[in-house]
């Protein structure tokens, strides 16, 4: 139903180009890098390079840029109430006032400035979802982790991994679901639409109840099924696709780094 | 007309990058009091054509009547529509809820209205249709029963809604061979006794092929085949075989008697006709 149309987080794209070939590993630090600076610029063109740099990544990794942007929608809700709340409480030089409503010349660049912030993060990992399938995704944060385990910190680092892998495959199998049993309720007259608050979370039962049953038989038969074929954890475990770095991972990691100091020199300079 | 679909075409996630068309400019139409089955193979789209039959979804194109209405042009009786309309979906039991059997099979007719001992009344003749006995099922959990008793408690929920046209989606899938009868003798009944339009949608031939006075075949979002089983079985094995749809295995067997040059009928469907028509013509050879 609606919620699920306009979903594109966790959406994979497959298109042959160059980002949809870099090591998972490289992606993941890149857009850390990218989470750090876009958290430290304090000052626009901060955010012009952060923006172009981006973009150019997109454009890359030939995907439309209207589905990464679809990917923004749903968080849409959120930015604008901060920018509003930038908007009318920060105190300033006073250019319209609206009942008792001030909106200061300060409170309009604070306001674009966090609503910035939070488009080009939402940004960054929506481009990370959508050039990099789950599986890797996840071999990529296991491998990260592994690295805690060589300067001796116990990172249950496959455990996590496997968790992760699952809870993302069952993401689109639950709102399947999820859409299944509400069109089968609504076949028989449940209403969802209308009502106060009250009933209208009484009419969520109908759905949770069943999809919370579904949800656990499926766990169980998934661990039945794994156990079957000997799954036992992490240890010892080899690995079908070998992760490696090549030259455009290094090239790629070069300019998210020139990135980097650029945006910290533009910081402190 | 009953139901009626003009030039109904759908598509799943339109202009997104994962679109796809899953019904082609379908023109369907079901009459009152007709039992008409609904074959292919999945993925053909039987699935989203039954949910546009109830107005759950919505064409992409094209319009759906039903009574002569176009549902989606007069939103507010969508409701009225689906007290008529009683779809149950492939493995229904998954919509089970409700602490006791009474109210989960009352959920369905008390969100359309229904109160006091009119409610009792339905819930008892829906029990009575699929043969769970009122008294000693109406307070147990409907998680307690076995797959063939939740099944039957899940379209009792939708039979008690009373609607004149009952829609079911694979309502044999993975169950045992004496539950599927059973549950099929059902059906026989609400189309013979309880003079309900059924629809019913299946990818087993042999099912289809026995209870249906029309069937419609679907390949790839279009209907391919659009007759009464005789007519299908009779002229068009080829098309069927091409769609990779098995013919039931009597109507394969009296084909190859045909081929083998006896003068035998090829629009048989079941076991008992083919068996009168074999003896007919073993005592002519005599």
């Amino acid at each position: 139903m609606r919620f699920s149309k306009n979903l594109t987080i966790g959406q994979y794209i497959h298109k042959d180009s160059i980002i949809h070939k870099l090591d998972p590993r490289v992606k993941l630090i890149t857009v850390l890098i990218l989470i750090i600076i876009i958290f430290l610029t304090n000052n626009w063109i901060g955010f012009f390079v952060i923006g172009m740099y981006l973009f150019s990544a997109i454009i890359i990794s030939k995907i439309n840029p209207k589905y990464v942007l679809l990917g923004v929608k749903p968080l849409l809700f959120i930015i604008i109430i901060t920018l509003l709340l930038h908007l009318f409480t920060t105190k300033g030089e006073i250019i319209y006032t609206f009942w008792v409503l001030k909106i200061t010349k300060e409170g309009i660049f604070k306001g674009l400035f966090i609503a910035t912030r939070l488009f080009l993060l939402i940004l960054s990992t929506s481009w990370l979802t959508l050039t990099t399938s789950p599986i890797s995704l996840t071999d990529g944060i296991e491998r990260i982790l592994l690295v805690f385990k060589k300067i001796k910190i116990p990172v249950p680092a496959h455990e996590i991994a496997m968790m992760m892998t699952i809870a993302l495959r069952f993401i689109p199998t639950l709102m399947e679901e999820t859409e299944k049993i509400i069109k089968a309720q609504i076949a028989r007259g449940a209403d969802f639409e209308t009502g106060n608050i009250v009933n209208r979370l009484k009419s969520m039962i109908p759905i949770i109840i069943p999809l919370f049953i579904n949800a656990f038989h499926r766990a169980d038969e998934l661990a039945v099924a794994m156990e079957a074929r000997c799954y036992k954890g992490g240890d010892g475990r080899t690995h079908y696709r070998k992760l490696s770095i090549k030259i455009y991972d290094n090239i790629f990691l070069f300019v998210t780094f020139i990135v980097f100091i650029l945006v910290a020199i533009l910081k402190y300079y | 007309m009953f139901i009626d679909l003009k030039n109904v075409s759908f598509t799943y996630n339109l202009n997104m990058p994962f679109e796809t068309e899953v019904l082609k400019s379908l023109n369907i139409s079901i009459n009152k009091g007709e039992f008409v089955g609904i074959i292919g193979h999945t993925g053909c789209g039987k699935t989203t054509l039954l949910q546009l039959l109830n107005g759950l979804l919505e064409p992409t194109v094209g319009n759906v009547f039903v009574d002569g209405i176009d549902i989606h042009k007069e939103k507010n009786k969508l409701r009225e529509i689906r007290k008529k309309i009683g779809l149950s979906f492939q493995y229904p039991e998954n919509q089970l809820f409700e602490e006791t059997i009474f109210k989960e099979i009352a959920f369905g007719p008390k969100n359309l209205g229904l109160k006091g001992n009119n409610l009792i009344e339905n819930v008892k003749k829906a029990m009575k249709m699929v043969d769970l006995d009122y008294s000693n099922y109406k307070e147990r959990s409907p998680f307690n029963l076995s797959g063939g008793e939740m099944r039957r408690v899940a379209i009792a929920s939708i039979l008690a809604i009373d609607p004149e046209v009952i829609i079911l989606d694979e309502p044999t899938a993975s169950l045992d061979p004496q539950t599927r009868n059973k549950l099929l003798n059902l059906i026989k009944d609400l189309f013979r006794c309880y003079n309900k339009t059924i629809v019913l949608v299946s990818h087993n031939m042999e099912v289809i092929a026995e209870l249906a006075q029309r069937i419609i075949v679907m390949e790839k979002g279009r209907i391919v085949l659009n007759d009464t089983p005789k007519n299908i079985f009779r002229n068009n094995v080829e098309l069927l075989e091409e769609v990779g749809l098995a013919i039931p295995q009597i109507t394969s067997i009296v084909h190859k008697l045909r081929k083998m040059g006896k003068p035998i009928r090829t629009d048989i469907l079941n076991i008992e006709e083919a068996k009168n028509e074999i003896l007919k013509i073993a005592r002519n050879n005599r």
